[in-house]
């Protein structure tokens, strides 16, 4: 059972003072599916997001990654177990240059040793150009990661999540704040990266989630409120009745 | 690491202004009395080093760094002290070839801790790695828990007046208030003389450049870059699958070895090491020195103390009630109008001043595409 899935979470709850903000949550992730979670203001997304990747921890509940418990391990462990994680606001090393963005997110010298005598060889190098073309920012590698747009920082910390090669990708509202062609050729990248892995992405923009999701998960309030296909859960009147309107 | 990873031209250049600087202009300018006293102020320029790692680079705030130099300080004086304190010297004391201050404090054998004193090499050991311990346990139960920021500061405070307390408390132990004082040989060597301060400087200036290659070896690898991503964005860094923690550890363990380096150094230069050179106001003047110099900057580190110490020292003669309140308004006046200190205002105003005035020079003397060589 627990092998058809790379991630299952169950009974997941977290409370803070009391207010239950992820509430007996449980859902699946089959390998290569991409999963989007959609949901009103304080419905607990991101919350979802950070129980799996150990930046907040549970009350209850448990969250299998491969057979391993998640709950149980430190951030950097969970990377290694092989799950990324993009955050909402983009978050990039403003004082270093897109080149050494990406260098510190290649998965090698991660011990304090290991980074003190790390080499820069060229595998190293191939790999970061491979990722800058990926992310259209080849010109911009020897700039400082401050002087990048909006949406070009976005698209470094994708990146940086890409060199990692995780099995399952986690994004938070990667298309927020980008403008109109900024967040096609967002939709574009993030097509061509879904495949091979497996995918958890929270976004708002209903075409969008059309677009990419295997299936939707909807929350309300840290509780499930619906799940399927994208026409499934568009046609729930539960749905309708607290997100999509009428 | 390639040569020209480890070291850009500018920063060469820089190297060897600063070698110039101490092994040459400085001896040559000055008498002995003032070589020691310069001496002196290179040796917190050690602590300011490893400032501008931990707090420039990433971010960490020690307003501590005094404990590691006292530590340091102290394994050396424990050493001088023990050779000091011959039967023949000691004679008139209740329990010969023990301290002096042991002696008035009514003890009578010398305390098992201060055994292993009597040999150089394990001394020598200690001034690096006592300090390193220390910081080691500080950093593990302080960094693993994610305490950071304004809250390590005080913390590691309060560890600085603690310590003071504590080695004032047990005078018969440490000497107390006074301190270890009347060293008098290293190895049967005086130190005491004019010619063994002229050698210790230099000793101490051979050093500081040792530890100034082993900041540089440092930032200028990954693990410098590391250091300047924590600062930046630590969460971002801990899910690109680093543990935050262990780089911190490392870095303030770093620095405490540089510090307890600087602190025997002090010992073997002045003579003496006490609980002044330990404390609150001592660990938030070695900030200063690394702020003044310019945080970012290992060179600019080793400047601030040098310029800030020559100050006090000049100041203080003078105005000895003032001094304080003046260093407080330096410090204020380099976090407010220029944060990057001496080092910034080297990088931003000098610097771009001399290309210019080299392009004018070069254009009038040679026009045409007599360009230096690119790197």
């Amino acid at each position: 059972m627990s092998e058809r899935f790379i991630l299952s979470v169950e009974d997941l709850t977290v409370s803070f003072d009391g207010f239950k903000a992820v509430d007996d949550l449980s859902f699946y992730v089959e390998p290569n599916e991409c999963r989007v979670i959609i949901g009103p203001n304080g419905a607990g997304k991101t919350t979802v997001l950070d129980l799996i990747c150990g930046r907040t921890k549970a009350t209850g509940g448990t969250v299998k990654f491969k057979g391993m418990n998640l709950l149980d391990m430190r951030e950097d462990q969970i990377v290694h177990a092989g799950v990324g994680r993009k955050f909402q606001t983009p978050s990039v090393y403003e004082d270093l240059s897109v080149f050494e963005n990406l260098e510190l997110s290649y998965p090698k010298g991660h011990g304090v040793f290991g980074a003190v005598f790390f080499k820069q060889d060229q595998a190293v190098k191939d790999r970061i150009q491979e990722i800058a073309e990926t992310i259209f920012l080849t010109d911009q590698l020897d700039e400082k990661a401050a002087y990048l747009s909006h949406g070009q920082k976005q698209w470094l910390e994708i990146g940086m999540l890409l060199i990692q090669d995780p099995e399952l990708l986690m994004l938070d509202e990667p298309v927020a704040g980008m403008s109109v062609a900024e967040r096609k050729k967002t939709a574009e990248l993030l097509n061509r990266i879904i495949q091979d892995r497996s995918v958890i992405v929270i976004e708002h923009d209903m075409g969008f989630v059309a677009d990419i999701a295997t299936r939707v998960t909807v929350l309300h309030r840290g509780e499930l409120l619906s799940e399927g296909s994208m026409d499934h859960v568009q046609n729930d009147p539960k749905v309708v009745e607290v997100y999509l309107g009428h | 690491m390639t040569l020209s990873n480890y070291m850009n031209r500018k920063e060469l250049l820089g190297f060897v202004i600063l070698a110039v600087v101490i092994f040459l202009v400085l001896p040559l300018a000055l008498d002995t009395f003032r070589l020691n006293l310069f001496g002196k102020y290179l040796t917190y320029a050690f602590v300011a080093i490893g400032l501008a790692l931990c707090w420039g680079a990433g971010g960490i705030l020690s307003l501590g760094q005094g404990i590691f130099f006292g530590l340091g300080g102290y394994c050396m004086a424990m050493f001088l002290k023990l050779e000091a304190s011959t039967p023949e010297n000691t004679s008139i004391q209740s329990t010969p070839g023990i301290p002096d201050f042991m002696d008035w404090n009514q003890l009578t054998e010398l305390p098992v801790w201060w055994q292993p004193f009597y040999s150089l090499g394990f001394t020598m050991l200690a001034v690096v790695m006592v300090p390193v311990v220390f910081a080691f346990i500080i950093g593990f139960a302080m960094f693993t828990r994610r305490v950071g920021g304004v809250y390590f500061a005080i913390i590691t405070q309060a560890f600085a007046a603690i310590l003071t307390i504590l080695i004032i408390g047990q005078q018969g132990y440490t000497g107390g208030v006074n301190g270890i004082t009347d060293l008098r040989t290293l190895m049967g060597w005086d130190i005491r003389t004019d010619e063994a301060k002229n050698i210790l400087y230099f000793v101490n200036g051979v050093l500081l450049f040792a530890v100034l290659f082993v900041a540089q070896f440092v930032r200028k690898s990954k693990l410098g870059r590391l250091l300047i991503a924590m600062r930046d964005q630590e969460d971002r860094v801990r899910f690109s699958g680093y543990n935050v923690a262990n780089f911190k550890i490392f870095i303030f363990c770093l620095g405490a070895a540089f510090a307890g380096i600087g602190g025997a150094m002090f010992t073997l230069q002045v003579g003496f090491m006490s609980p002044t050179l330990v404390g609150i106001v001592p660990s938030i003047e070695m900030v200063i020195f690394c702020a003044v110099g310019g945080r970012l900057s290992i060179l600019g580190a080793v400047y601030g103390a040098l310029l800030v110490n020559l100050a006090k020292t000049t100041f203080s003669e003078g105005f000895p009630e003032l001094w304080l309140l003046g260093l407080g308004g330096l410090f204020i006046a380099v976090v407010m109008a220029f944060p990057n200190g001496l080092a910034g205002l080297w990088s931003e105003k000098v610097e771009p001043w001399i290309e210019k005035t080299l392009k004018k020079t070069k254009v009038a003397e040679a026009p045409g595409p007599n360009k230096a060589p690119a790197e």
